[in-house]
């Protein structure tokens, strides 16, 4: 077990190896540089930028000059915002991202497994109907017109909540329930087809005729097997609602992580969109292997071998 | 000894896409405190849905006939509620399924099966006692080391001894009771032989009634002693074991025994089968369900279902030519009359 969580570790430096190499190259592979920009500085300032940053170097020389510099813990400087350093952005942006993303993670999980048991209890009953008609179109609508959607009616015509993040508690509403749509409806629809598969299987059966109550059936011996599909998902989901959405955070003017990402690589500020990445990415392994660890704990068939 | 249950007129169907399908369509039975009774049938005869129909094990789409009715130690468990029937589901009356692969909780250590079901209907025992208990069962099924397989998990023990564990399960609030669905299908012929033995020893230590159901008429043999043999949702065939093999009475019956090989049989013939398929029970057929296949069929045999005929005590059989007017030439119920 723990030789196949260290030969796991090492594929996830390989991995984290290959993307490191792969945007680098994407990334310079796009015309335009950080310092090309409308507001056009004169080629002799643009050149002694270059030259001060060493982006002048060849490629191999400046990937290398990168890489030594992650062995240390640093993420570089920003080129576009001067004093800034890569890691100050992480450490203030992210916290906020990660907030939102906690709070929609409990709402994700505390609507989607609820609705999905109860779905799947009233299978085929006008409450099955109505839930996963919600959850369809929760999966289909994107979370912009969500968004809209909800500021229109929410803060527009009720003004029940603010339209955009204002720090208070009510400003999380809407960016969470917009953010979480579309996890709660496939969460949602995935636990009630799970639950149903599982209800299906013979030891529920066996559980039956043991006497057990439907009640006691479902929560003694249905839950924990309808769970483990669920719980493969739910590293990626976490992953991804965690570090930010740049739709949510430019609509309710988040500033979180995912805007300043997108900022990045529309502004080619290079370490910016190269920092943010490896983030993202040793987050999201990271993630997927917690849930393996899980796995493990929930499920005894499984034994990791080496 | 009186029945302990008694079932009459049992008519269970299943609302399906392609219609109804009549599954069981009028079954009447008796069990005996302390025999074993067997039910024998090829796959889709409605020997399991019968068992099943009992506890109501059934899945959503199956709907018993309101006018079935299901007599246990002089309670109409048809008439009950489901809370009502879970009282006596696993206490008064226990099952063993087919598949002991699938029967277990995969998540759950065997022993806690075991012990969650006596715990449901005994809640005054302590952690302790039923722990004691479930090891004592373990004990009696045979399996080795309970102590240290008592944590152990389903996808740990082989085919064999989850159906031990199964057994202990069943066993475990001394049921009067015990339905057996085919408990030794999926298991190769050594454990099976192991399994049938314990059953039996376990039957007579406890007295247990055992409605055993099963497609081998070998291991009928073995173990039952009385059988009823069903096709196509009714029984064919009722008889103490002795006499069905002595004097079978029923083509179907007939066709069956034909089909056990012989010991001595010669490797080069063909094993005997029956011809044809059942018959489909989204429309079965308006005569006997067994007409289409049997070789005595006459004209009435597919218009009518025939009545049962007495053919000893106990004995009795669904076919048009055991009735008194049945004319005697192909006729293998009438050859000895004849000569």
């Amino acid at each position: 077990m723990v030789k196949y969580f260290a030969k796991r570790l090492g594929m996830m430096l390989a991995a984290m190896l290959a993307i490191i190499v792969l945007t680098f190259c994407l990334m310079h592979a796009v015309p335009g540089g950080p310092f090309t920009s409308d507001r056009k500085a004169t080629p002799e300032v643009e050149a002694a930028l270059n030259e001060k940053f060493g982006l002048n170097d060849p490629l191999p020389v400046q990937l290398l000059r990168y890489m030594d510099g992650l062995l240390h813990g640093d993420f570089g400087p920003s080129y576009k915002y001067s004093g800034k350093t890569v890691n100050d952005f992480i450490e203030t942006f992210f916290p906020v991202s990660a907030k939102i993303g906690l709070i929609t993670v409990v709402f994700v999980l505390l609507a989607a497994i609820p609705m999905g048991i109860f779905a799947a209890v009233k299978n085929g009953k006008w409450q099955d109907m109505l839930i996963m008609a919600v959850a369809t179109i929760g999966v289909t609508i994107p979370s912009f017109v969500i968004a809209s959607l909800l500021i229109y009616f929410f803060s527009h015509q009720l003004g029940w909540t603010p339209a955009y993040w204002d720090w208070s508690a009510a400003g999380y509403i809407l960016p969470v329930v917009a953010l979480g749509g579309y996890s709660v409806s496939y969460l949602a629809r995935l636990m009630r087809s799970s639950l149903l598969e599982v209800m299906g299987q013979d030891y529920i059966r066996t559980a039956r005729a043991k006497g057990l109550s439907e009640f006691q059936v479902i929560t003694r011996h249905a839950l924990r097997n309808a769970l483990l599909p669920i719980i493969t998902v739910l590293g990626p989901t976490v992953a991804g609602l965690l570090t930010g959405s740049f739709v949510i955070e430019t609509i309710f003017a988040i500033p979180g992580l995912g805007k300043w990402f997108v900022n990045g690589v529309s502004q080619r500020d290079y370490t910016t969109i190269m920092g943010i990445t490896i983030f993202y990415a040793a987050f999201l392994m990271a993630m997927t292997l917690i849930v393996d660890i899980f796995y493990c704990l929930i499920d005894p068939r499984i034994k990791y071998e080496s | 000894m009186g029945p302990i249950l008694t079932v009459n007129d049992l008519k269970t169907s299943f609302l399906t896409g392609a219609g109804t399908v009549q599954a069981v369509r009028g079954v009447s039975f008796t069990v005996d405190q302390g025999e074993i009774l067997g039910i024998v049938g090829e796959s889709g005869s409605g020997k399991s849905v019968t068992s099943m129909s009992i506890l109501r094990l059934l899945p959503d789409t199956a709907r018993i006939h309101p006018d079935s009715s299901v007599l246990f130690q002089g309670q109409e468990l048809s008439k009950l509620s489901l809370k009502e029937l879970r009282e006596i589901r696993g206490q008064k009356i226990a099952m063993i399924f087919q598949d002991p692969m699938s029967s277990l909780n995969p998540l759950i250590p065997v022993g806690r099966q075991v012990e969650e079901m006596m715990r449901i209907h005994h809640k005054d025992l302590s952690r302790a006692q039923l722990r004691q208990r479930a090891l004592e069962l373990f004990q009696a099924v045979r399996i080795p080391e309970p102590e240290k397989r008592f944590y152990s998990y389903p996808h740990q023990f082989s085919g064999g001894m989850r159906q031990r564990v199964m057994i202990a399960m069943a066993l475990s609030n001394r049921p009067d009771l015990l339905i057996a669905d085919e408990p030794t299908t999926a298991l190769d012929v050594t454990i099976q032989d192991q399994i049938l033995k314990q059953l039996r020893a376990l039957q007579r230590e406890w007295g247990t009634s055992i409605i055993f159901i099963t497609h081998d008429l070998g291991v009928v043999a073995e173990l039952c002693s009385r059988v009823l043999v069903m096709y196509g949702g009714l029984i064919m065939e009722e008889a103490a074991i002795d006499e069905l093999f002595d004097r079978p009475s029923h083509p179907y019956t007939l066709g069956l025994l034909s089909s056990i090989p012989a010991l001595n049989q010669d490797k080069g013939t063909r094993l005997s089968s029956i011809p044809g398929s059942p018959p489909d029970m989204t429309r079965p057929p308006q005569g006997c369900p067994f007409a289409p296949r049997c070789p005595y069929a006459r004209q009435i045999c597919a218009k009518e279902l025939p009545p049962y005929a007495a053919v000893g005590e106990g004995h009795r059989s669904m076919c048009w030519l055991l009735q008194p007017d049945a004319p005697g030439e192909n006729n293998p119920f009438r050859k000895e009359a004849a000569v």
